[in-house]
């Protein structure tokens, strides 16, 4: 039996012990002294959540295939547990060997959002690992950033020995490797993230310098030695359909958010909306081919017995083989007693009629995501879904028995107007009117319409990373003019609307454009007791507020201040394969509203070509 | 046809609760590849019946649960199969045919449990066994159970069928259980120290379900036929 880290009387005194003791279905265990290398693979958040996390299933898979590697799992104790650690001077452990963390080579944090920030310094300090990167002592793992958050890891530098830009499955094995012969050779942590900081897509954050201008801006930013790489790559894997992927993902005991198989059917998106980081990103889009796709459901749903699978990437129409695939599935999935559960499939006849497979049609609802409530804003931010686009789709839907519509909405766009807030209550009744133009014989009773709206924040590598937001009190008066005018409308009883508190915005907005200066209120926040600031319960924003006052952080600086173009970014030292000159383009198209065409219409240009794969090259075939 | 699955459930799974462990042998016999009868609509699930609800941090050597299935093979085979799916701390004893009628259903048939009770030292008082041999000598134990809306008092003596001190530090009981009359160990042993006057602290003893029975204290897992 495995012994383990917690005793029984902390396991029964604390919510959901099994959390916290592994031994689950498909997780690895290996033997400790066969390996050379521990890597404790975290995601900073509760274990529910941190499981959903297709990435690290990913991760977990591709390092446990390694002999003499062992890759084990952490996640963020719930603030029950994290109590009673720090009363008895617990170590966090990693749940497979339940070891402790700091006992590793390395700690392997991945960044999913900037309310998780909090949470990294949790999990380094209950690991009784140094919170500052600089204090920490040769025998204290490597502690590695990655993840989306990390292509602006400046608010996180002091906290990292070194980050990882881009998709996992590409260099990890060289750093390994150069850690083993580093080890071999018995030379020192240093010597090895210097050495580290040559690997294509490895950024050791002290090895660079910044300086500022008096205004507070970024007057350099420069390796401080010769052989330091001024940029950074992003690493991509090209080849889709012959790289890693989990075929029997550990299947947790209680139920995470994601308690099903998740196939990853593509990488990237062609539409460059421009308030999307992910589009940016993993720019080219890349396919995985659809005969692996089917065989990896089926192989999936055999070894983890889940009873649901659900297709993930960022826009699953656009997937070249999406009815081949679907139509797979949904004899695979009759023959076995699956549920599929699909993403949010733009509305046409083929989704609608693969909807009416697979759900109820009475009980479940239409997505839309217009983003902007005008068709002026939607230019702006190169949304190309039109309003007639959502009132064919939502009618055609209406035939066929549905009456029930999601609406999602930005506020706080750049350039909007009182005209665009107004304008998503009108295109809500537009579509509540559509309904009622039916028949009430052939109807089935009232629709409703939900209209959700939340705060846009502007993202590094965007076209809006430019871009001001608003104060916190302009957040709350432009939903309540959202508000006032959905309830003025005819068919306002058909109509509900939800909204999100704009605390949260603010403070992302000042962890997701940050620099290096940003790292010490973040340490302050923490310090006086910041953790779990993505779960409202725990979110206090007065203690942020005193963070930023104690550390003399002027927080308008970073969100209420237009960039100029020729400042230097904290993140224009990543090199992401679009160029900055596309961003400066699409900024100035965006204020010109004018749009640009897909990838799959036509090249715009935007610098991802030059990796030379995905729908970079299928387009031009 | 309906079987009825018998397992263990010691160790680390001990804290993964009741519901969790439904949804863990939910997918443990899709994994395993048994035909299993589905419920129609659009989300449809096994057709299943846990005999009683196991509380987290007590281990079992006796735990049961029926489903439903198209196609058989024999009770072996299918040991063998759901065997190689489970993880360290659950087994499967036997699976058995039962009788596909309501009152034969694992839930509806529960009318007992043994259990093992085992002291851990900081509550051990001296000659404990002799002071529970009184405990139980009374006419009536009569404890208050609370409800959300009331309390109402419950006289728990004829809830307690048979009772053995097995050692220096654990117990034996065979109590009551199932939807009509259930009694916990952990309420026996509040009663106890209630009756000593003496504080009961906290996650100070462990206790283990020997086996569940019907109500005449038959085991479960005697029920029914094997498949050959």
């Amino acid at each position: 039996m495995r012994k383990l880290a917690l005793s029984d009387e902390v396991l029964l005194q604390i919510e959901q012990p099994a959390r916290y003791i592994g031994g689950e279905v498909n997780a690895v265990m290996k033997n400790k002294e066969d390996v050379d290398v521990r890597f404790a693979m975290c995601f900073p958040d509760v274990y529910e959540i941190g499981m959903s996390h297709l990435g690290i299933q990913i991760l977990y898979d591709m390092f446990n295939q390694q002999e003499g590697v062992w890759c084990e799992r952490v996640y963020s104790p719930w603030p029950d547990l994290d109590k009673v650690m720090r009363e008895k001077q617990i170590p966090l452990f990693a749940l497979e060997s339940q070891e402790p963390i700091r006992d590793f080579d390395f700690l392997g944090i991945t960044i999913q959002y900037e309310m998780a920030y909090t949470n990294i310094l949790q999990i380094l300090d209950l690991s009784q690992i140094s919170i500052l990167a600089k204090d920490r002592t040769e025998d204290m793992p490597i502690v590695i950033g990655g993840g989306p958050c990390t292509y602006n890891p400046e608010p996180l530098a002091d906290f990292f020995d070194l980050f990882y830009m881009g998709e996992g499955e590409t260099v990890y094995m060289d750093l390994l490797n150069l850690y083993r012969s580093n080890k071999a050779a018995g030379k020192s942590r240093k010597e090895f993230l210097h050495k580290a900081a040559s690997i294509p897509g490895i950024y050791v954050p002290s090895l660079y310098e910044v300086t500022y201008n008096e205004d507070g801006t970024i007057q350099s930013f420069e390796p401080i030695e010769k052989d330091v790489p001024k940029k950074v790559e992003k690493q991509l894997v090209m080849d889709m359909s012959n790289t890693y992927y989990p075929k029997a993902p550990v299947v947790p005991f209680i139920k995470a958010t994601q308690d099903r198989v998740v196939l990853e059917i593509q990488r990237g998106c062609i539409r460059g909306c421009r308030f999307c980081q992910a589009g940016m990103l993993y720019r080219p889009t890349r396919e995985r081919d659809v005969e692996v796709l089917k065989e990896t459901a089926a192989t999936m749903l055999k070894n983890t017995g889940h009873e649901e699978i659900s297709l993930s990437s960022l826009s699953s129409s656009d997937y070249s083989q999406l009815q081949e695939l679907v139509n797979y599935l949904i004899d695979e999935c009759d023959r076995r007693g699956v549920n599929i559960s699909l993403p949010s499939l733009r509305i046409d006849s083929f989704s609608l009629d693969v909807m009416s497979k697979v759900q109820d049609i009475k009980k479940s609802s239409l997505t839309f995501a217009p983003e902007a409530g005008t068709q002026r804003l939607r230019n702006v931010i190169n949304k190309g879904l039109t309003e007639e686009v959502i009132l064919e789709g939502a009618g055609k839907a209406f035939e066929g028995g549905w009456s029930k519509v999601k609406l999602y909405f930005m506020l706080g766009l750049p350039t909007e107007t009182e005209e665009d807030m107004k304008g998503i209550a009108h295109l809500a009744e537009a579509i509540a009117e559509r309904y009622y133009d039916i028949p009430k014989s052939e109807r089935n009773g009232k629709c409703q319409i939900t209209v959700s709206t939340s705060f846009f924040v502007a993202k590094p590598f965007t076209p809006f990373q430019w871009a001001s937001m608003f104060p916190q009190e302009d957040y709350v008066n432009r939903a309540k003019i959202v508000k006032s005018e959905i309830r003025s409308q005819l068919n306002q009883k058909s109509i509900k609307y939800n909204w999100h508190e704009p605390q949260v915005t603010v403070l992302e907005g000042i962890l997701a454009r940050g620099d290096r200066k940003v790292g010490q209120a973040i340490l302050s926040a923490y310090k006086q007791g910041a953790i779990f600031d993505a779960w409202s319960e725990y979110f206090h924003m007065d203690v942020w507020e005193k963070a930023f006052n104690e550390t003399g952080l002027n927080t308008d600086f970073y969100i209420l201040r237009e960039r100029d173009t020729s400042e230097i970014l904290p993140w224009d030292f990543i090199d992401i394969g679009v160029t900055k000159e596309f961003m400066i383009k699409q900024w100035e198209m965006a204020k010109a509203e004018q749009v640009t065409p897909n990838c799959k219409m036509q090249c715009s240009g935007c610098g991802a070509g030059r990796y030379k794969g995905g729908v970079c090259i299928e387009s031009k075939n | 046809m309906r079987v009825r699955i018998k397992f263990t459930k010691t160790g680390c799974v001990q804290y993964v609760g009741h519901l969790d462990i439904m949804r863990y042998f939910q997918k443990a016999l899709r994994r395993a590849d048994f035909d299993v009868a589905f419920s129609e609509g659009f989300s449809p699930h096994m057709i299943m019946s846990f005999a009683a609800p196991l509380g987290v941090g007590v281990t079992s050597q006796g735990e049961y649960f029926d489903v439903e299935l198209r196609t058989v093979s024999s009770s072996a085979d299918m040991v063998k199969a759901l065997n190689e799916t489970m993880v360290e701390g659950v087994e499967i004893k036997s699976i058995r045919q039962v009788p596909d009628t309501k009152k034969d259903k694992a839930m509806t048939m529960v009318g007992g449990a043994d259990y093992l009770v085992t002291l851990k030292d900081a509550i051990i008082i001296k000659d404990w066994a002799d002071k529970f041999a009184a405990f139980m000598e009374q006419k009536e134990i009569v404890v208050i159970k609370k409800t959300k809306k009331s309390e109402t008092s419950l006289d728990i003596r004829p809830l307690i069928h048979r009772w053995k001190v097995e050692n220096e530090n654990a117990l034996y009981l065979r109590l009551c259980c199932g939807s009509e009359n259930n009694l916990k160990p952990n309420l026996v042993l509040e009663s106890f120290y209630a009756f000593l006057q003496t504080e009961l602290p906290a996650f100070s003893y462990h206790v283990e379900r020997i086996d569940t029975y019907t109500k005449d204290f038959i085991s479960l897992g005697e029920l029914g036929e094997i498949i050959e």
